[in-house]
């Protein structure tokens, strides 16, 4: 009995986490707790406990910007994902050629990832302001026609966003493929290859099977730098032009601190939590469902 | 030894602190009043609070935007953590902290100085006013109501100066033509300039009567009228006389079109003309001024700046807080803030004879009742506030949004306002 239990838990392993289970339950559970609670109130500036149902649910839905929010998020979401893997995989592939300056190269890649998004999306802004970056520096050069403004428009703005988020992702996403692919056995590149299969087929049916564990680290990381995305919505757009390029956790911070709003702006929190539940409560069934099997077969 | 030596350096620095001015004390004062013109003004209230004979000491806490250094002060003010003093807009962005028992009563100042009968007009003095009790400072009274336009540009292009907007309108293809920008405007904040350009236009079409009953009964109905509806039609066609860099503009880049000459007009608030008086221009020959939108219709709203003070728990913080809200509306500060922000003074009993051209304008319109337009921001609350600048500035930004459609959500938005 005592001995199982020491088995289970190891006092150093428990002393390690107690700092990591305070900030989970202190910040997490009770913040989230709260958020949730508030969602229910008629919470103004400061927050009440006069409940009123889901009156701010209602509220939230009908609001314009909330619905653009939603629409962005998945637009931005799936693109810049979607890419990010494949330029990451593709870049991951390049360093894996054993290229001279691999260092050089991948420090360059990482480098986006290093600095913090409100420089970057600073810099970005001013690149693609029509009267100090690229356009007026071509235009000054004496292409006169020259045309490049993506950010002032309100249909093109969401684009360079995805562009940034992209530039920004990609490096990451190669630093965690690569050593995916690092840890592939050289004999199996071998094995392929006495056997005929070309190297494009290897990747797709062999290699990236293998590498699993890397795509979906890659991937979870991905999906939280979408969810959480706001600093470089802040600093490169602002939200705009108009609404066009505003995102849920813009839209919580914005109702929060600026509209003085706090029980819709903790029912928008709300609704960003849900599909995180909802993808938590999925891969938990699953991976019940495998132990339980695997039980069964042994 | 040594040690004695320590303690009697210790002792006389104690000692030395007591025999100081009584209180002494540092007040962080948060405000966004950081363009050129602006800095000019308000380094105005810092020298004289600097030199007010306490060894008061004015921190200056400076956030670029007002909704940014709003939101700072509501958290710092959530978080137990509030400043000295800020800078609100007159109206309803703080009535909560009222409620909410979070600021500093200043009855007894107001008293002294007799504040309810120096300030007018009576609804400056209203926004502090509330339920019989003084809970802030009216340090300016700014009229949204104005539109600042180069004059060499209008020359430039071979067009008459306007004396209203549809003259404006008339002009500005030919100021196009030219190979200038004929209407000047920024986007940033969540698109307050366009909002502000908005209320303006708002009330030359509807008029102050029907312009206040519609906010006063929250009426759909007039919101959603032809009115309105032309309102946004003509947003739309200004809208092609911007140039593309407007997305993320400030105000202050904004009227520097303007100022040097690159831009027609911009329609801002009279803080644009402390940036004209910083760059050196007078409003005699280098630019002009249209009051409203029209200057046979001068119109002047009561919007402005007012300084809140936050309750601190310290008699000695508190007694400096109340010697800084008598100083602000001390006649000569009034008269040397106000000469360098461009705004006019919230007493009557002052000198003005040094004002400029476009402010003896403000001067001579606020003497008649029927001019003033009372500030936007008494009516709404900040929600509604956001929810008007996200509507507008998406109306502005997206060709495809129809001027139908914007009616039918300015009615929504006003209908269902609280």
């Amino acid at each position: 009995m005592q001995k199982s239990w020491r088995r289970r838990f190891h006092l150093p392993a428990v002393i390690g986490t107690i700092p990591m289970i305070l900030v989970a339950v202190g910040v997490f559970v009770i913040g989230i707790g709260f958020s949730v609670l508030w969602s229910f109130t008629s919470s103004k500036l400061f927050p009440t406990y006069d409940f009123v149902g889901l009156a701010q649910y209602r509220r939230l839905w009908a609001d314009n910007r909330w619905l653009v929010s939603v629409n962005n998020i998945w637009f931005f979401g799936l693109m810049s994902i979607t890419c990010n893997m494949v330029f990451g995989y593709l870049l991951a592939v390049f360093m894996d050629q054993r290229i001279r300056q691999e260092d050089l190269f991948r420090s360059i890649f990482l480098y986006p990832f290093a600095m913090s998004l409100i420089v970057t999306g600073l810099v970005w802004q001013w690149a693609l302001d029509p009267n100090l970056g690229l356009q007026e520096a071509l235009r000054n050069w004496g292409w006169s026609s020259f045309s490049f403004a993506p950010l002032v428009s309100a249909e093109t703005a969401l684009y360079a966003l995805v562009v940034a988020g992209i530039w920004q992702g990609s490096g990451v996403t190669m630093a965690i493929l690569l050593a995916g692919l690092r840890g592939i056995d050289e004999d199996i590149w071998k094995a392929a290859r006495v056997d005929g299969i070309p190297t494009w087929r290897t990747h797709m049916s062999i290699v990236a099977p293998m590498m699993k564990g890397a795509f979906a680290t890659a991937f979870v990381l991905q999906c939280v730098s979408v969810v959480r995305v706001y600093d470089l919505v802040i600093a490169m757009t602002g939200g705009g032009p108009g609404i066009a390029t505003s995102m849920p956790a813009v839209y919580v911070i914005q109702l929060i601190t600026v509209r003085q709003n706090v029980g819709q702006g903790m029912a928008a929190a709300t609704m960003m939590l849900l599909p995180v539940l909802v993808v938590l409560a999925f891969s938990g069934i699953l991976l019940w469902r495998r132990n339980r099997l695997r039980e069964a077969g042994a | 030894m040594r040690y004695r030596l320590l303690t009697a350096a210790l002792a006389a620095t104690a000692a030395l602190q007591f025999a100081g001015p009584a209180a002494a004390t540092d007040l962080e004062v948060i405000h966004w009043w950081t363009s050129k013109g602006e800095s000019a003004a308000v380094s105005q209230f810092a020298k004289a609070f600097d030199n007010d004979g306490h060894g008061d000491r004015w921190v200056d806490s400076a956030i670029a935007l007002g909704e940014t250094a709003r939101s700072t002060v509501m958290q710092r003010v959530l978080g137990g953590d509030p400043p000295g003093a800020a800078q609100f807009n007159p109206g309803r962005q703080y009535e909560e902290l009222i409620s909410g028992g979070k600021l500093l009563d200043l009855t007894d100042v107001a008293t002294a100085g007799k504040w309810d009968e120096v300030i007018r007009p009576k609804a400056i003095g209203s926004a502090c006013l509330v339920d019989g009790h003084w809970w802030c400072v009216p340090v300016n009274i700014h009229s949204n109501y104005w539109a600042w336009y180069s004059k060499p540009v209008f020359e430039k292009a071979g067009v008459p100066e306007p004396k209203n907007l549809a003259d404006f309108i008339a002009a500005a293809p030919k100021i196009k033509e030219a190979g200038l920008i004929p209407f000047a405007i920024g986007g940033d904040g969540n698109g307050w300039q366009i909002q502000l350009l908005f209320q303006d236009m708002v009330t030359e079409a509807l008029g102050v009567a029907q312009r206040d009953k519609m906010y006063t009964t929250k009426s759909a109905e007039i919101a959603g009228g032809p009115e309105m509806k032309g309102v946004f039609t003509q947003l739309r066609t200004l809208k092609q006389f911007t140039d593309n860099g407007y997305a993320n503009r400030n105000w202050n880049d904004t009227t520097n079109l303007v100022i040097t000459g690159k831009a027609g007009l911009q329609v801002m608030g009279d803080w644009a003309r402390g940036e004209f008086a910083a760059a050196g221009m007078t409003g005699v020959k280098d630019f002009g001024c249209m009051i409203g939108l029209n200057e046979a219709k001068p119109v002047v709203s009561t919007d402005g700046d007012i300084i809140l003070f936050f309750k601190q728990g310290n008699a000695d913080v508190e007694a400096a807080q109340k010697r800084l809200a008598a100083l602000l509306i001390s006649p000569e500060v009034q008269v040397a803030f106000n000469n360098a922000k461009g705004s006019m003074p919230v007493r009557g009993d002052v000198d003005m004879s040094t004002a400029d051209p476009c402010m003896q304008k403000s001067l001579k319109a606020v003497e008649d009742p029927a001019n003033i337009v009372t500030a936007t921001n008494r009516f709404i609350t900040e929600n509604t506030n956001q929810q008007l600048n996200e509507l507008v500035a998406q109306f502005f930004a997206d060709d495809s949004m129809t001027a139908d459609d914007a009616t039918a959500k300015f009615a929504t938005i006003i209908g269902s306002s609280d």
